[in-house]
């Protein structure tokens, strides 16, 4: 009999543990409204994207993206809770709901974006497909990888366009596949493969994992186009809007040279018509989006511009140094470039 | 009269007594025996010696960083040691964690009394204590009524690996129970329905239970509704052990002679009152240590939700091994969690042994 | 869940007749699983068409475009999903094969040490089985892979063996047989050589029957294997030429390849099995009364005889239930393939291929009933063994 109890005591305690948030229909905004918080799925460790510090505490560009939205939403970056995800995980997440936006450097491509019942609300980053090697190997160019054993994470992008490169150029290689990224950073440098193959700004990320990063160089050659973003479910405009707005706000921001220090005196005393736009002096632009009429004042504020998130994450004031390239402004010979508001 | 004085006994031979003898019975009876002692002595030399030095007496155990090891040649348990916290708890804040000490303090100190052969009202104290203590276990953990809130992705290292066990075989224990009674049962419905779900999941790796747990479960159910990734796990492992257990009381189940199902029918009990009165008492009484034996494959199957991404013992120690701080100190991270593992699975086996031996006194014939 | 006996009032009615509360009871529960089922069946339905997430198999014959580590098939990159399936069951079958040979092996040698008359013998093994048993199979997976097999020097530092056999921490490299000039009549001989054999064998049977006398099959047959494929080598030519591995640029090419991953499962997967193997094995034997060995040396048989032909037998039957679910285990355990990059069925099919899809309830429902099929024809042809070997009752 008591046994028969002890199944009911953990039956309802592990009920009250599970089914605990977000039980509510509707659209993914109410239901975010409703709870609080905006449930974000980020990576499961990736220098400079998403990674927890010692404390548990999450941080990267991803993250930001993320904390920018609740910012929007709700004037409080803080009101975000992080779901760390597997890349085999990922996309059930977001499908099921488990999260409300999925923002994990994943690459747009149309398989996704159609066949899987998602959407891509933007381009955070550009990236491109790289390979890191061995200072000893001697090796100048991706073209003189012939015979390599290559590292590899499994189910990704990368393993298909890794295939295509060597298949394109006649050469033979060996895929050492793993789950973790983590365990091809180990594999490469125990010596069990030649060469780690993955997104560039990721190998920057993996190349600091290393006990000698010196050791190591990133090759020249760049096989493919990975543009990362965030995900939303299909079928869900207004959240896909807000998400996408959240993004288009931060490179405006940049390019109307709004930052987190100077926000709230150019809301009160700009008279440039654009940043009055943004900033709410000037018409219901928050409005449309179901947004407060400050949106923007407290998104720049509380995770920065698009500029500032990048330096603090990847760019030169963090470990791994990386360059703007494809990701400056348009205005500055890179790829970034954001729909006006009005 | 002369009297006839018995000589006093001659000491057997020294070859066949103390010492000597024994090891002359034990390992050098015949050639082949020598040969292999000698052989078994070698090999010992050449394990025992290495591995003592690298683990204890090489062994770098005072410092901070990782130069402190350099020196050394043997293994580095400063390493274990600056993580030691985060092996214990994972995320767990640290002004928190009295709270975990405590559910843990208060799981032995309850559960004294259970040990106790003198104890009176056992039964009653063992019912009340399963009815509270999980409660309580649940509220310290997770938080809430005045507690701080701790997300359950904050739980981590030896803890989340014994919530995994413990929840799972207390889920697992009534749902077996049932299994294997239905399994027994005359209706062949019921029996079917039964035996196709405990060959379903004894059939699949646990590693495909907790790939369809995080990647399928939330498809099966209603929009909006999801679930928590921890809970997702307890679930697939509560499904998989129930199978297991459910195998184990049905050898209990029928070791039971046909003569108590009689007996009790004769007096009159239904159904669920023979079972819970007659039948499981003593078939319970008869299968705790293959239960125990089934706990102690799910401790060490608990090591498997690295695979999606759960903060376990192992998984905490894999992680740390691959900080760039502390490269090049795997060996030590996996014998320090072999050591944990083996610790619980050892002591647990042994405790099974004892109550095997002491339970082994019903129908025998 | 009323008691008959304390209520004669409602007795006769149809609540308390047994059939009828039985029919309905299983009528409940058939229902409860439908229902569920639907449920289930109609939350995937509905969720899968709201979010526009395509569904079936057709995905099975699109092009995989991966790599895969090691294939016993021929695989290329533009080969379809169906046989990336294909590739990864043959890996699943080729590790468990293996390391239910070599646990089996190991087994049984623990198993009887722990039972040796000699002490120390006995008492290593009891520390083996204690020790290996005790630890998680992943955590052991891991040590071998991780800490032991990443020791191995790179591929110019290879330990090599007079210039054919190298290992290194890529894997062990092997030269491979292709067919020479002599391989035809080398099998017709060897076939020749099987047949000789078997019959030698029935022969050699009927003469003890009938007279009593023993002929040293053994050596016969080793005669003939050796012997006659010897003979039709030496005269047609050599029967295999061996490609040896060869160091070219980044890694050695030609010849086979035994990778470090098959060997870290293998390896990890046999010796936790082993100890327990060796339990069944020592509980087995030790199930036999004493009586009968006594009964056999009485007789006159020889102890390795009575071990043989007494002991053994008898200690089968015991021994092989618990040893079928113990190489079912193991089959299982070889899912822990995806942890350390061997590319078996759930680390293809189950990782790479779900996640390159999308199709997770497809390809979680192949992989799950790919095992599901192992179990059973596992435990079925174990049942037929079981039978086979089963006392005969008169």
């Amino acid at each position: 009999m008591k046994i028969v109890k002890s199944t009911l005591v953990s039956a309802v305690t592990v009920a009250a543990l599970g089914l605990s948030a977000q039980a509510s229909a509707g659209t993914t905004l109410d239901a975010v409204v409703k709870k609080g918080f905006v449930q974000c799925g980020v990576s499961d460790g990736l220098p400079g994207f998403s990674y927890t510090d010692a404390r548990g505490n999450f941080l990267g560009i991803d993250v930001d993206v993320c904390r920018g939205v609740a910012a929007a939403l709700f004037g409080d970056a803080s009101k975000v809770r992080f779901t760390p995800l597997t890349a085999k995980e990922r996309f059930t997440a977001l499908q099921s709901g488990e999260v409300d936006i999925l923002s994990r450097n994943t690459t747009w491509t149309s398989s996704r974006d159609a066949g899987m019942g998602l959407n891509f609300t933007g381009v955070t980053y550009y990236d491109g497909q790289g390979f890191l090697v061995s200072k000893k190997l001697g090796v100048t160019s991706a073209k003189q990888l012939d015979g390599a054993a290559v590292c590899i994470q499994a189910g990704t992008t990368t393993e298909l366009n890794l295939s295509d490169y060597f298949r394109a150029n006649g050469m033979k290689y060996t895929p050492i596949t793993y789950d973790k990224s983590d365990e091809t950073v180990k594999a490469l440098e125990a010596g069990r493969c030649d060469v780690l193959t993955s997104d560039q700004s990721q190998l920057y990320a993996q190349r600091i994992k290393l006990a000698d990063p010196e050791a190591y160089i990133v090759l020249p050659e760049v096989i493919s186009k990975e543009p990362l973003g965030p995900v939303v479910r299909q079928g869900d405009d207004e959240w896909f809007n807000i998400v996408r707005w959240t993004l288009f706000a931060l490179v405006n921001a940049e390019e109307l040279g709004i930052t987190s220090a100077n926000v709230e005196n150019l809301a009160r005393s700009s008279q440039n018509p654009d940043v009055r736009r943004m900033l709410g002096a000037e018409g219901e632009y928050g409005k449309d989006l179901r947004l407060p009429r400050d949106w923007a004042v407290k998104l720049v504020k509380q995770v920065g511009n698009y500029g500032e998130m990048f330096e603090r994450n990847v760019g030169m004031g963090s470990e791994l140094k990386i360059q703007r390239g494809l990701n400056a402004l348009w205005n500055a010979g890179g790829l970034q470039y954001a729909p006006p508001i009005r | 009269m002369s009297t006839h004085a018995f000589k006093p006994d001659l000491p057997p031979p020294t070859l066949s007594v103390g010492a000597l003898g024994w090891m002359r019975a034990n390992l050098f009876s015949n050639w082949f025996n020598t040969a292999l002692t000698f052989a078994a002595l070698y090999l010992i030399w050449l394990i025992v010696p290495p591995v003592l030095s690298w683990a204890l007496f090489d062994a770098t155990w005072t410092g901070s960083t990782r130069d402190d090891c350099a020196a050394g040649s043997g293994a580095c348990w400063v390493f274990i040691q600056s993580r030691f916290a985060q092996f214990m708890y994972g995320f767990y804040p640290p002004e928190l964690r009295w709270r975990v000490d405590l559910t843990v303090v208060l799981a032995i100190v309850g559960a004294v009394p259970l040990f106790v052969r003198a104890m009176p009202k056992k039964l009653v104290y063992g019912a009340a204590y399963l009815l509270v203590y999980p409660w309580l276990a649940f509220w310290l953990l997770y938080g809430g009524l005045g507690l701080e809130i701790v997300e359950t992705s904050q739980w981590g290292g030896l803890m989340l690996t014994l919530v995994i066990a413990v929840v799972g075989i207390a889920g697992a224990m009534p749902l077996g129970i049932l299994l294997a009674l239905g399994r027994r049962s005359e209706m062949p419905a019921i029996r079917v329905i039964c035996v196709t779900f405990i060959e379903f999941w004894r059939g699949v790796p646990l590693i495909t239970v907790l790939f369809m747990s995080s990647v399928m479960l939330p498809l099966f159910l209603p929009e909006q509704v999801t679930i928590d990734k921890l809970l997702r796990a307890l679930i697939a492992v509560i499904l998989f052990e129930a199978a297991y257990i459910a195998e184990v009381v049905r050898g209990g189940l029928q070791a039971i002679p046909k003569g108590q199902y009689e007996a009790a029918r004769a007096l009159g009990l239904g159904y669920w009152r023979m079972m819970g009165l007659v039948i499981l008492p003593q078939a319970l009484k008869m299968v705790i240590p293959g239960i125990v034996n089934t706990f102690i494959a799910l401790f060490k199957d608990t090591s498997l939700v690295i695979i999606i991404g759960l903060f376990d013992l192992f998984n905490s120690i894999h992680q740390a091994t691959v900080d760039p701080a502390w490269l090049g100190f795997a060996i030590e991270g996996y014998v320090f969690a072999a050591l944990v593992y083996w610790i619980f699975c050892f002591g647990m086996s042994r405790y099974s042994m004892r109550l095997e031996r002491r339970l082994h006194t019903g129908h025998k014939r | 869940m009323q008691n008959p006996a304390s209520g004669p009032s409602v007795r006769g009615s149809m609540m308390t007749d047994p059939k009828v509360r039985a029919w309905a009871f299983q009528l409940i529960a058939i229902a409860a699983v439908l229902a569920a089922g639907w449920y289930l069946f109609h939350n995937t339905q509905s969720n899968l068409a709201q979010r526009g997430i395509t569904s079936g198999f057709a995905f099975l014959n699109n092009s995989a475009g991966f790599g895969i580590l090691q294939s016993l098939i021929d695989y290329t990159e533009s080969d379809t999903y169906g046989r990336v399936f294909v590739v990864g069951l043959l890996n699943t079958l080729l590790v468990s094969v293996l390391g239910i040979a070599i646990a089996t092996v190991i087994g049984f040698v623990i198993g009887v040490a722990r039972l040796s008359p000699n002490w120390l013998i006995s008492r290593l093994a009891a520390v083996y089985i204690e020790i290996f048993r005790n630890i998680p199979p992943l955590l052991q997976i891991f040590f071998w892979y991780f800490a032991v097999l990443r020791a191995m020097p790179p591929p110019r530092q290879s330990h090599e063996l007079g210039e054919t056999v190298f290992l290194n921490i890529r894997g062990l490299y092997l030269p491979s047989p292709g067919a020479g000039e002599g391989l035809w009549p080398f099998l017709i001989a060897l076939a020749v050589a099987l047949v000789a054999s078997v019959v030698l064998v029935r022969w050699a049977r009927a003469r003890q029957e009938a007279s009593g006398q023993r002929f040293p099959v053994s050596l016969g047959v080793i005669a003939l294997l050796v012997v006659l494929p010897g003979i039709a080598a030496a005269v047609a030519g050599n029967p295999f030429v061996w490609t040896v591995p060869e160091l070219t640029g980044f890694n050695f090419r030609g010849g086979w390849v035994v990778i470090p991953e098959l060997v870290a499962l293998t390896l990890a997967l046999s010796i936790y099995t082993a100890a327990f193997i060796a339990e069944i094995v020592r509980s087995g034997i030790q199930s036999v009364s004493h009586g009968q060995t006594e009964a056999a040396r009485s007789l006159g048989l020889r102890p390795g005889h009575t071990l043989r032909l007494v002991i053994i037998p008898q200690a089968m039957r015991v021994i092989i239930p618990p040893l079928t679910s113990q190489y079912l285990n193991l089959v299982k355990n070889s899912s822990l393939a995806a942890a350390i990059g061997y590319p078996d069925l759930v680390s293809v099919f189950a990782g790479t291929v779900l996640n390159q899809t999308g199709q997770a309830i497809e390809t979680i429902a192949i992989t799950m009933s790919v095992y599901l099929a192992i179990s059973l024809s596992i435990s079925l042809l174990m049942n037929w063994y079981n039978k086979r070997i089963a006392l005969v009752e008169r």
